[in-house]
């Protein structure tokens, strides 16, 4: 057991003593009882996936089960694997334990995963939001005595502005841009905060052009009867004056790189999160930052713990220390368990290569 | 402050020098006298006295927040900067006020007068008053530091654009001692008149390092060189019988160096003189670190005086019987200057700094080896028919510093950076073997690449042994070649050694920690 703060032992009567129903082993979280795995970071035999991110949903391990709408990009990402799903809320028993999925109104399909066992309720959150985004199932709090949480921005320094207001802030700009005659350029995560940006991108201003690692994703979204605007995949073919006063969707990894060339004048927008901080925004040298994040922030978390009624609660990823020593001061049992999570896309402060 | 504030938004914005300047010069005209003064001010590191210290803020922004000191002060380490941590974390603000940005800093001043509780009040009211950008501002004026990404350079350029006046000309009446608080724009900027400029000094002519061969610059012939003294470079004014001494940071020192008070008798009327304020003692210039003392002294008592006495090593002419002469060529300059010192024996007060003789430039390149040994940084080229520039340009004037001295060392410790730098690990210290201990030496922030920097700060995320506060012990892995321009001996450093301007040259993927430098290696460049 990796837990690094101070060791929680089990509510006495519950379960046999010194057996949790989870345990953080070397793989990721385990039920011993069921002998299962959740978004484990080594290859195992039966894994539970909270979300297609590939820092929960790694490749190598026997059988996967998620949920029905978060098995399409998973696929797509991870190949021919051994893969059952489950719509939310809809139980499977093993060896008497209960699983279920629930909205974590993280990306599309992505889920807590309830788990039952002789009355004692977990819930492994996965990463989660709060907010409705109009395009993942929007996160419902689940009942439970122990959970599981993310702290992704767990400092008080982070508070997100609601997303219609965001929205009309990257509308303006691009309408800005275009009235300037220049081409607009927003860096975002390639599955989840790119299709959350096309919808509540105006189309009306004019046409909406996506890199190659957007547009696969949004293809299958597509595919799976997600209602996206009319996007253009990016081409060498097309005419650079056509880009002028238009928007272009793509991915972190182009930032700096020869690919942004062909869009001159060029006006560039990060979006995520750490752009709440002026340092972290003037470090990627983009013209503007717009913060628009797919965890929950500060306020986020702390609600969504309350919310679930949870005494304990475990915090896997992000300002761990920080908001485990918070949630004690709270009153509630809390500890930092290392995971390996946390190490791709928006969960990380530092840009990925 | 709404005003100021949408300047402060687009100046953030934009990464363009172009941009700026239209931004700048647009709220140039917009904005009334004060507020304009205010804003040079500012932007040209002229700010009220600190009248509230951090101590409290920090309290009392905790306080309103309803957080734990400890997660205010968590948050500012993440953050990485005072002013925006207090302005993410107060709450929404509670009414709105609209003044401007002088009513603002007029307030900041008054808060000296008040006592701790009324102080605390008065802030308090202020921040429930003020937009998130404007508390921004609001804080970062109480704290100093006020860095908008526009230097005094770009805001003379705008200055240049509202007005209509040449950037040279604004520069120059923007120097020395003027307060934003009672100076009139008009009288300072569009029609000074010369009572007012007694003191005003002239703005510095400054170098880059020359960054190609020396061949490419031209012939011997044509570039004067000397020695690059390491003091203070600093502008000595008399006029009508007056003395005043400038350094290079826009700081009158007349008072800190009483030797130089007799020059005020012994030159002409109308004489200003570009030189290095250098520590000289027995016909040879002492420590830097010795001067550095010497500043930071309040008082300078006779005990400091006979340590560390000072001369003024003269480079140029820029003002010779009341005339401006900086367009003149610098052969013509030199040749005033060269007469000017003879023909004015002062005791050492004031000595030129003699000029290199060489027919080549191997000849130079010899005479650059022997700097550490003459305690200079090396040798500064400056072409014979050039003008006196203003700021810092290219072409006509070069530094040819003394390559650095250099170490392998381990890096033992990572703290994150602040600003641009904030949640990244960019402070390290670094250590060399003490027989089979690492002994920590130094300290070094810069020199690496952003990417660099992103990749080690994931590196220590995962390799910390131990934390202490913000500090972080990480496993002894990495070699860095560390570059430095001196080093001394020290009682205050465990290591017993201190060295000048330390930054990380090269990391040194190639070199495993037992290959890393030792404390005998680092003791024995003493010897240099």
């Amino acid at each position: 057991m990796l837990v690094q703060s101070k060791r929680i032992e089990p509510k006495s009567g519950i379960l046999c003593p010194n057996i949790m129903l989870l345990e953080f082993k070397e793989q990721g979280l385990y039920c011993p009882v069921a002998d299962v795995y959740i978004d484990p970071w080594k290859p195992v035999k039966r894994a539970l996936i909270t979300h297609g991110h590939s820092d929960h949903a790694r490749w190598g391990h026997q059988h996967y089960l998620c949920t029905t709408t978060a098995a399409p990009v998973i696929r797509y990402r991870l190949g021919d694997i051994s893969l059952s799903t489950v719509d939310y809320l809809e139980p499977i028993t093993v060896n008497g334990v209960r699983f279920s999925f629930h909205p974590a109104g993280h990306i599309l399909g992505s889920a807590q995963i309830r788990v039952e066992y002789r009355g004692e309720v977990w819930v492994v959150s996965g990463d989660y939001k709060i907010e409705d985004d109009g395009l993942a199932e929007a996160f419902e709090p689940v009942p439970c005595h122990t959970f599981i949480t993310e702290s992704t921005f767990g400092l008080p320094i982070y508070q997100w502005e609601p997303q219609e207001q965001v929205m009309q802030d990257i509308n303006d700009w691009w309408r800005k841009n275009k009235a300037d005659g220049k081409v607009s350029v927003l860096f975002s995560y390639a599955l989840g905060k790119a299709q959350r940006l096309l919808q509540g991108l105006d189309p009306g201003i004019g046409t909406i052009y996506t890199h190659g690692a957007v547009e696969n994703t949004n293809e299958i979204m597509r595919q799976q009867g997600i209602a996206l605007p009319p996007t253009t995949r990016v081409t060498a073919e097309i005419d650079r004056k056509d880009y002028i006063g238009n928007m272009v969707v793509t991915v972190p990894s182009t930032l700096g790189g020869s690919w942004l060339k062909k869009f001159k004048p060029v006006s560039l927008a990060y979006v995520s999160g750490w752009m709440r901080l002026r340092g972290a925004r003037r470090r990627r040298a983009v013209d503007r930052g717009f913060v628009l994040s797919d965890h929950a922030d500060w306020t986020g978390l702390n609600d969504a713990i309350k919310a679930t009624g949870a005494e304990r609660v475990f915090v896997t990823h992000g300002y761990t220390e920080v908001f485990s020593k918070w949630l004690r001061e709270q009153g509630l049992e809390s500890a930092v368990v290392q995971t390996a999570y946390g190490t791709e896309e928006e969960e990380s402060s530092t840009e990925s290569q | 402050m709404q005003r100021f504030a949408e300047l402060f938004t687009r100046l953030d914005e934009t990464t363009k020098t172009t941009v700026k300047v239209a931004a700048l010069s647009d709220y140039f005209e917009k904005v009334d006298d004060r507020d304009r003064l205010w804003t040079m001010a500012i932007l040209s590191h002229r700010r009220p006295k600190r009248t509230v210290n951090t101590t409290l803020l920090r309290q009392w922004a905790a306080e309103l927040s309803e957080l734990p000191q400890w997660l205010f002060e968590d948050s500012y380490h993440i953050v990485g900067d005072l002013a925006e941590t207090i302005a993410l974390l107060l709450p929404p603000p509670q009414s709105k006020r609209e003044e401007s940005l002088t009513y603002w800093i007029n307030f900041i001043i008054s808060l000296g007068s008040l006592d701790e509780e009324d102080k605390r009040a008065a802030v308090m009211e202020a921040w429930s008053e003020l937009e998130p950008v404007e508390r921004f501002i609001f804080n970062k004026l109480i704290t100093g530091g006020f860095r908008m990404g526009v230097s005094q350079k770009l805001m003379v350029r705008a200055l240049s654009k509202y007005t209509g006046i040449e950037g040279p000309t604004l520069a120059h009446r923007l120097m020395g001692k003027w307060d934003p608080a009672t100076v009139d724009f008009q009288a300072l900027i569009i029609e000074p008149s010369d009572s007012d400029n007694l003191s005003r000094p002239y703005p510095f002519y400054l170098a880059y390092q020359l960054d190609k061969s020396t061949e490419e610059i031209g012939t011997p012939a044509e570039w004067q060189a000397e020695h690059k003294w390491d003091g203070i470079r600093g502008q000595l004014i008399v006029r009508e019988g007056e003395l005043f001494v400038w350094s290079r940071g826009e700081e009158l020192v007349t008072d800190k160096f009483p030797e130089y008070h007799p020059l005020a008798q012994l030159l002409p009327n109308g004489t200003v003189i570009d030189g290095e304020i250098l520590p000289w003692k027995d016909g040879r210039p002492l420590d830097f670190n010795d001067l550095q003392t010497r500043i930071g002294r309040k008082n300078v008592t006779k005990k400091i005086l006979e340590k560390a006495p000072v001369t003024l090593m003269a480079y140029d002419l820029l003002e010779w019987e009341g005339q401006d002469i900086r367009q003149h060529p610098l052969a013509e300059r030199r040749k005033l200057l060269e007469e000017l010192v003879s023909n004015h024996p002062s005791g050492g007060i004031l000595q030129i700094s003699p000029t290199v003789n060489y027919s080549s430039w191997e000849e130079l390149a010899a005479e650059r080896e022997t700097a550490r040994e003459k305690h200079s940084e090396g040798i500064m080229l400056k072409r014979l028919d050039s003008p006196y520039l203003t700021g810092r340009k290219r072409g006509d004037w070069w530094k040819w510093k003394v390559d650095p001295l250099t170490v392998d060392a381990v890096m033992i410790y990572a703290q994150q950076g602040h600003g641009r730098r904030a949640n990244l690990f960019t402070d390290f210290t670094f250590a060399v073997w003490d027989g089979d201990r690492l002994v920590p030496f130094t300290k070094a922030y810069s020199g690496l690449t952003d990417k660099e920097f992103n990749e080690i700060t994931r590196w220590v995320k995962s390799n910390t042994i131990e934390r202490f506060g913000p500090v972080r012990s990480v496993k002894p892995t990495h070699v860095f070649e560390i570059a430095f321009e001196g080093i001394r001996a020290s009682t205050r450093h465990k290591s017993g050694i201190a060295l000048r301007f330390p930054r990380m040259l090269r990391w040194r993927r190639d070199k495993p920690i037992a290959e890393a430098n030792t404390l005998e290696d680092l003791k024995g460049l003493l010897q240099v």
